[in-house]
This record gives structure tokens, sequence and C-alpha cells, in this order.
């Protein structure tokens, strides 16, 4: 998976922008935007899974939600396996959804309450294909056996199952309409830690053997190091750095994703009782009112006077690394076209 | 922490049963466990493993019905807190044991200010003067870390961070200076550079004040930084405890051998496929009568289905572990049970 070739990406998302108004007074007037997604581009390899990782409020979930237009998107370009999203209307968007799904975070929620199982694995295929009611009863029992669901518990409803097995209905019923892209976000979130294991093999599996491409949306580094091949990191709505998994953990390059980083406890008390964090002051700024020039210059151990004034530059590393920080812009140049990763090695 | 040193607080077969439509839930199992003074003890184990309700029994914390307290003991202070009357109880909440919950958006009350809320345990319980209680509150902010704490005692919960929030909590539960604190997940809720903040205000205090701690939580890696003891549930049943070194670097039930491999690291070398725990934990509508782990176990064998294995030492000083595999290992090699 990881050796790509010079192959064209299957996703590439160029400056999207997702701003949510906010209205106010009696009038309702448009008073200002919530910046949840402020101009990040990328781009997925076939077959390649990309982890998208930053703490809560940062709009990663909203990258995922907008690049499969569940919004309407405010600026920017999204294409997925050649064919554009981000401006199309609803009729030709609606030809395009068996190409692109998504597996919900609760798993609870995302099914319907009163419908089967094997109701809910059929609608996609109600909706986007003619099939005869045999034919549909055994692309069900097919997805069910993918997943690990037992055949007989296809008359059963989502109630009667755990977390664990709820979200194997979720992945069942993205993989209903054979798609080429699928956005995980925080799959494995609301589950226990011996389930999760259980799922996320489940979901490497399934991209082996169906040659599927993943955008894998996640709060958890540990677990984006196990199944990502490349990892961003978000901070306010913005990419600030990209570079393949084992750089990425290996050494992080930009200030946030060191403190990250150096955030997560390790499961070792001998290494525990050494590891010094870099602990971050105060909280993530509002994204409706973000601070002046970079948008963690107000947490940053590292800030310079330039921080606070000017919104630093992607610098381009090699072999599809890309920090956005003042610190290397001594060193480096700046690219000219933001990719977040060239993902030919 | 010296072994001898008598427990501050020291549990006995405890046990609680919840009553639902649907029958009996058995989710606290004879639990025993003890905690010294000043110590850390580490709680691990999934949701539904019985850990919140082993700690919210102590205190009574539930509500009855559904839950019922079917047995056992809790000794702190000289007395049986499940003996005592109602208003001796609530002379021992939040006063000598403090409680920290899981989500500090749900567990503070939206209509009061954060100044009201945290003079309230010091009035009800230390009979403060407002000013008193005011004045004391603005050193409890202090100590969490909360900047301006005069100005923001007059703020309401919902205009502090996550992080803050839990801060408040936090100094809510250190009012009156217990003796014992119990934190449910107190990070659970919270991103890792804030959980970060909270770990780090923790050690500090625990240093500061020297009480003690119970620490609940499913993450094994602040368990690893923090704790001085750690005590595994599984089903409601406690399976192992010992010292934090010796259950990290030596696990001696196959539950908490395969915890310790389901989660993958952040650093060091990366496993090409996660360990996998097949199954379940079981929902336990009877007393256990085998070890409930044994659908799970790769391990199991014919005993685990006939009798339900109790906490037996190993070498090390302390460190206990229910499974009868270590009583197979003992009489092969009996050289390894007095260490």
């Amino acid at each position: 998976m990881a050796e790509v070739e010079a192959v064209d990406p299957l996703v590439k998302v160029r400056d999207l922008k997702m701003y949510f108004p906010i209205h106010s007074g009696l009038f309702k007037s448009h008073v200002g935007d919530i910046k949840a997604v402020d101009g990040i581009s990328f781009d997925i390899a076939p077959g390649e899974t990309l982890g998208l990782v930053g703490e809560s409020g940062c709009g990663k979930s909203t990258v995922g939600r907008s690049i499969l237009r569940l919004y309407d998107i405010t600026g920017g370009t999204v294409e997925i396996n050649g064919s554009e999203i981000a401006q199309v209307d609803r009729d030709k968007l609606r030809k395009k959804r068996p190409m692109m799904q998504m597996i919900f975070q609760d798993p609870q929620a995302s099914l319907n309450p009163r419908m089967t199982v094997a109701n809910i694995i059929g609608e996609p295929l109600d909706e986007h294909m003619k099939l005869s009611s045999d034919e549909r009863l055994a692309r069900i029992y097919e997805l069910m056996d993918w997943v690990g669901l037992n055949r007989e518990f296809a008359k059963r409803y989502p109630h009667e199952f755990s977390g664990g097995q709820r979200q194997r209905i979720g992945i069942a019923r993205a993989l209903a309409l054979n798609p080429k892209f699928i956005v995980c976000d925080e799959p494995i979130a609301a589950l226990d830690v011996s389930i999760q294991a259980q799922v996320v093999n489940l979901l490497e599996e399934l991209q082996d053997r169906l040659n599927l491409t993943y955008l894998f949306i996640s709060h958890d580094l540990s677990m984006v190091r196990h199944i990502a091949d490349r990892v961003a990191v978000m901070y306010l709505g913005r990419i600030v750095e990209v570079a393949s998994r084992d750089k990425l953990f290996a050494e992080p390059l930009h200030p946030y994703t060191q403190a990250l980083l150096s955030a997560v406890p390790e499961p070792d008390p001998e290494f525990e009782r050494n590891r010094t964090p870099i602990v971050l002051k105060g909280d993530v700024p509002s994204p409706a009112n973000p601070p002046k020039g970079c948008n963690f210059s107000t947490r940053c151990p590292k800030v310079m006077d330039i921080c606070r004034q000017i919104e630093p530059g992607v610098y381009d590393f090699g072999e599809g690394r890309q920090v956005a920080c003042h610190l290397y812009s001594e060193s480096m140049t700046t690219t000219a076209e933001p990719t977040a990763g060239d993902i030919k090695n | 922490m010296p072994d001898t040193a008598m427990p501050i607080l020291d549990v006995k077969g405890l046990k609680t049963v919840f009553r639902t439509r649907s029958g009996e839930v058995h989710a606290v199992n004879s639990v025993d466990f003890h905690l010294r003074p000043g110590e850390l003890l580490g709680v691990v184990g999934e949701s539904g493993s019985g850990k919140s309700v082993t700690m919210m029994s102590l205190l009574q914390l539930l509500p009855s019905p559904p839950a019922e307290m079917r047995n056992g003991s809790v000794m702190f202070g000289g007395q049986d807190l499940l003996k005592i009357s109602p208003e001796e109880l609530r002379q021992v909440r939040g006063s000598k044991i403090g409680f920290i919950f899981q989500d500090p958006m749900t567990s503070l009350n939206p209509v009061y200010t954060v100044g009201f809320q945290l003079a309230e345990p010091l009035r009800a319980h230390l009979g403060m003067s407002k000013a008193q209680a005011r004045a004391r509150s603005i050193e409890l902010l202090q100590l969490v870390g909360i900047p301006d704490p005069e100005r923001r005692l007059k703020d309401y919960p919902h205009q502090f961070s996550g992080g803050m929030r839990q801060r408040v909590m936090i100094a809510i539960a250190l009012a009156c200076d217990p003796q014992v604190l119990i934190a449910d997940e107190p990070t659970t809720a919270l991103d890792v550079t804030i959980q970060a903040q909270i770990i780090e205000l923790i050690k500090e205090l625990r240093q500061k004040l020297g009480m003690a701690i119970i620490w609940i939580t499913h993450d094994l890696g602040v368990i690893a930084g923090i704790a001085d003891r750690v005590m595994v549930m599984y089903a409601g049943q406690v399976v192992e405890e010992g010292p934090v070194k010796e259950i990290f670097a030596d696990p001696q039930h196959p539950y908490t051998q395969a915890l310790l491999k389901t989660v993958p690291a952040v650093r060091g070398p990366r496993a090409e496929r996660l360990q996998v725990i097949e199954g379940q934990p079981p929902i336990m509508h009877q007393e256990p009568a085998a070890c409930s782990f044994r659908n799970r176990c790769q391990f199991a064998f014919d005993r685990c289905a006939q009798e339900n294995p109790a906490l037996t030492a190993i070498a090390a000083p302390g460190h206990r572990a229910a499974c009868f595999l270590l009583d197979e290992a003992s009489m092969k090699k009996p050289e390894a049970v007095n260490g």
C-alpha cells in the first residue's frame, strides 16, 4: 500500500473552505462565520489510507463531510475518481454517491432503530440498483459475511447488537454499493479498547480485499499510526503538517504535532516516569475569531514575532512532507501549490 | 509506598446488583480492595466491567432501585460506610471522600455560578460564612490553575472550556481537603493536550496535598504514568492487582496480557496487525460460577468452566491474579510460588 507509484490521486482536494454563518439579532443578519475548514488541500492515492488527526473542534469531521458533499461547501474544489464533486447539482451528485461512502462515529445514532439489519444494509441497494428480491438478499448475506455478522441476525433490530456489532452493520451498509472511497469518521471512538482492535482489523482486511481508499478521521494517534499510510494533522481549520506515517511519528516537525505526540501517554511505567510532555498552555481559540497570523501562535511554545503577524506558508520537505510553520521559512522555499503531500514518492 | 501502612479505605466482599426488567445484572461481584494513605490506585477495565459501579457503591451514589447493595463492608475512618446512617454518610461524601466525574459538562449544574457550586460544600460541611467560603473558593481556583479566579467565580459552567470545567470539578472535589479522591475517567472526555494538562495538575496536587486517589480509566497509558498500584476489573470482578511495574512488565492474567497487546503504540516499533480479544464481555445475569473470561481466553481449559478462580498471590509482593493457570504453573514449578 505504501509503495504508491506515480498514479493519479483518487481524491484531490484543493483549497477547501467550509464556513458556517453566524446569524444574530432581530433580523437574523449575518454577523460572521465559523471558519470550520479554512483552505485545506490534499490528495489521496488509490488504495491508500490518509489519517486525519486533530483535537475536537479542529474541523476534521467537517472535512470528511464536506468532501462527500454532506454540506454545501463555501469554496474550493473536490475531485473524486476524476469527477468534480464540489459544484455539481443534486441529480448528478446522486449518481456519484455509490462510489463514495461514509462510516459514522456513533453506530447507535447512525442506524435507524426501526429497521432490521437486512433493511439497513439493503437500503442503498434499493435506492441505487434494481435488484430482484433474491439478488438483494444474496447481496445482503454476502455483505454480512464480509463484515463478520451471522446471517441469522438479518431480521434483528440494531438495539439487539453490541457497539462493535453495530459498527459492523454500518460498515456493511457503506460497502453495499461497491464504493471506491470511504470516509471513516472516528469509527472506533465509541468502542471499547478490545473491540476497537477488532473493527480496525476488519477495516484493513476489507481494504486489502476490495482495494478501498480511506480517509480515516480520528483523534486517537496510536490507532492512526497503525492504520494510516500518510497522516495529516489539523489545527483550527488548517492542515499544519502532512507526512508519511513513519516520518511523522518518528520526527514531527510542526510544534503542534510535536506537542500532540508528546502528550500521548505510553503504557509503560518506566518510560512514563521519564517522559516530559510538552504541555500546551490554554485552549484552542474560537474558529469564529481565529488569531491573526498563525492559528497556533496563541499556544505555540516556539512562537516568534512574525507568527503573530503573518500566516505561515507551506514548506515542502520532499517525499510528500509539508509543514506550515515559520520556523522553516529560512531553510525552505514555499511550494507553488500546497497539495498536502505529493504522493509520488 | 510502604506495604505496612494501614489502609485508609478497606473494601471487602462488595456486591452490587441491578434489578432490571430483563432480570438481575450482577455488576459488582465480591470485590475486595484497599487504598493506603497517599497512594494512587489505578482501576482499569472496559465499559461494563463494574469499575464505576464499584466506586459509586462505596458512597451509595447509585439510585436504589434499581441498584441493590447485597453484601460487603467498606471500612473508612473506623466505620463501615454501608452501615452508617444517611446523615453520617452525607458527612463523608464530598467532605472526606471527594468525587470527580467523567463528564464535566453534565456534572456541573448549568443554572448556578461556579462560585456558588464551589461554596456549597464549604458552607455545608465546614460551616464557613459566605465571606470565608468566597476567599477559600478563590484559593481553590488558583490551586487548580484557573486564571483570574475572582472574576471567574461569577461565571456559569457554559462559559468555561472542557478542560477548565474539569479543573472546576477538581476544585470542588478538593474543597474540603478530602483524605480520598475518587476520579472516574476524569480525562476521557478531554483532548490529549488538555488531558496532559489535567494529569500534570493532579500530579502536582498530589504532592502538595497528599491525598489518596482512586483513578478509574480504560486508558492504560494514563495509568502507567501516574499509578502506584493497579487493579484490573472484568465482568464485575478484580482479575488482577499489583504494583504498576509488575502489572505492565509481568502481567499474569490472560485478560491483562491481551489488553496490553491490543493497544497500538505511538512510539517504538509498529505492529503489522493488531492483537484482538475475540468476542465481547458477558452480561452477568447470574452470580459467576465459573471464570467470566473463559469464552474469550485462548488458554481456557476444563476447570475454567467449573469453578470461579480466586485471587492468588504471585511472586512479587502485592501482586495477585485470579486465574487457574497460575495453579498449573505453580504445580509445575514449585519454586516460583515463594519467589
